[in-house]
């Protein structure tokens, strides 16, 4: 019960950063915490692990993690991971960004890399709206949320994320809430294990600026009603996945499969190509 | 009449580091045992920080931990249960 006892996961924090700058009933710390889980649970040595955010309050995370973490310029994470990975193939790369860092300014990096089956894992804290600057509409914004930008009611369609990763070539795509911590957490050791883009998006609460405006309460009612709506569909389709403004989430594990990784189609080519005279690249020795 | 029962020791202990916390109420709300309540007192931010109110129906399971985004509390399960 002293305030001296020490949090078990202060190693993977640093803690003369903290108290962090996110506002009371934010989900991001929680989302921390279960990566902090998933990557206790994966065994990795931490100097294998590397963290790459953009801009934004989730892009505050790479600054608050005790690993190789790297803050990077605005929609362009998925640009700088691919290179560290190609520079370093045996670092486990995970690229941790907000929904309007991932999928409006980086939405082409997105995309490509998915295609290109980087071996990549993509975290993608979803809260709606942009939360840094002031709550304007991003293309995650469910029809009729009320944001700074569109005050009698956002009239563009959303982007499904689960969709966009899947039908750009994504091999694994999960969706869970900051409800569901331990499934979370799973997610995002699977997606760390796994050879190919991964992507994991995470639901979590804006208080301040979504939920605010929204009428949603605060973070403990927007937290309650992801669990009251949240439903697990596990291996759906991932058109039907849609998130509406105040209805049901369908969370869970909808794609699992096997593809050959951007790397490995590239050793295999030179390889047929070279012969014997080709090395593969496996990073500084 | 048998003797009383002797008081079960609980199976987990909470801690909390009061002056990180924010007082957003998760591991409050979703602790399965109901152990967390929001104390009377006020941390130098001026926020209620939760305490322990039943301590002994911790059974260390860590969740209040792995939901707390101000990384303030978590529970550790005790090594030997009499």
């Amino acid at each position: 019960m002293s305030p001296t006892t020490k949090n078990p996961r202060n190693q993977y924090l640093r803690t003369d950063r903290m108290p962090h700058i996110w506002c009371p009933g934010c989900g991001l710390g929680t989302t921390i915490n279960c990566f902090i889980t998933a990557v206790e649970e994966c065994g990795l040595p931490l100097d294998l692990i590397s963290v790459v955010s953009g801009i934004g309050c989730t892009g505050r995370i790479a600054g608050y993690l005790k690993l190789d973490s790297f803050h990077t310029t605005h929609g362009r994470p998925i640009p700088f991971a691919t290179g560290l990975k190609l520079a370093n193939p045996k670092l486990k790369v995970v690229v941790f960004s907000g929904d309007g860092d991932l999928c409006a300014i980086g939405g082409n990096h997105f995309i490509h890399a998915a295609r290109r089956n980087m071996d990549l894992t993509i975290i993608c804290v979803n809260n709606f709206t942009y939360g840094m600057t002031g709550g304007q509409v991003t293309p995650t914004t469910p029809m009729e949320a009320v944001s700074s930008t569109t005050p009698y009611g956002n009239i563009e369609e959303p982007f499904n994320l689960p969709f966009l990763a899947d039908c750009s070539g994504a091999v694994y795509v999960a969706r869970w809430t900051t409800f569901h911590v331990r499934q979370a957490a799973k997610a995002m050791r699977e997606a760390i294990q796994k050879n190919g883009f991964s992507f994991v998006e995470i639901i979590s609460p804006c208080p301040t600026l979504y939920g605010r405006r929204n009428k949603l309460g605060d973070g403990l009612k927007m937290m309650q009603a992801f669990k009251d709506n949240s439903v697990v569909c596990n291996d759906a389709d991932t058109r039907s996945v849609a998130l509406d403004f105040r209805g049901k989430i369908a969370c869970g594990k909808f794609v699992d499969r096997e593809k050959t990784s951007f790397l490995d189609m590239y050793n295999t080519k030179m390889a047929e190509r070279f012969g014997p005279f080709y090395e593969p690249y496996e990073g500084v020795k | 009449m048998a003797e009383a029962k002797k008081p079960k020791s609980p199976k987990g202990t909470v801690a909390i580091n009061v002056e990180l916390c924010k007082g957003c109420g998760f591991c409050i709300a979703f602790c399965p045992s109901g152990v967390l309540e929001f104390s009377d007192k006020f941390n130098s931010k001026g926020y209620h920080p939760p305490h322990a109110a039943n301590p002994e129906k911790c059974v260390g399971c860590g969740l209040c931990g792995m939901y707390c985004p101000d990384f303030a509390i978590f529970g550790t399960r005790n090594k030997e249960v009499a």
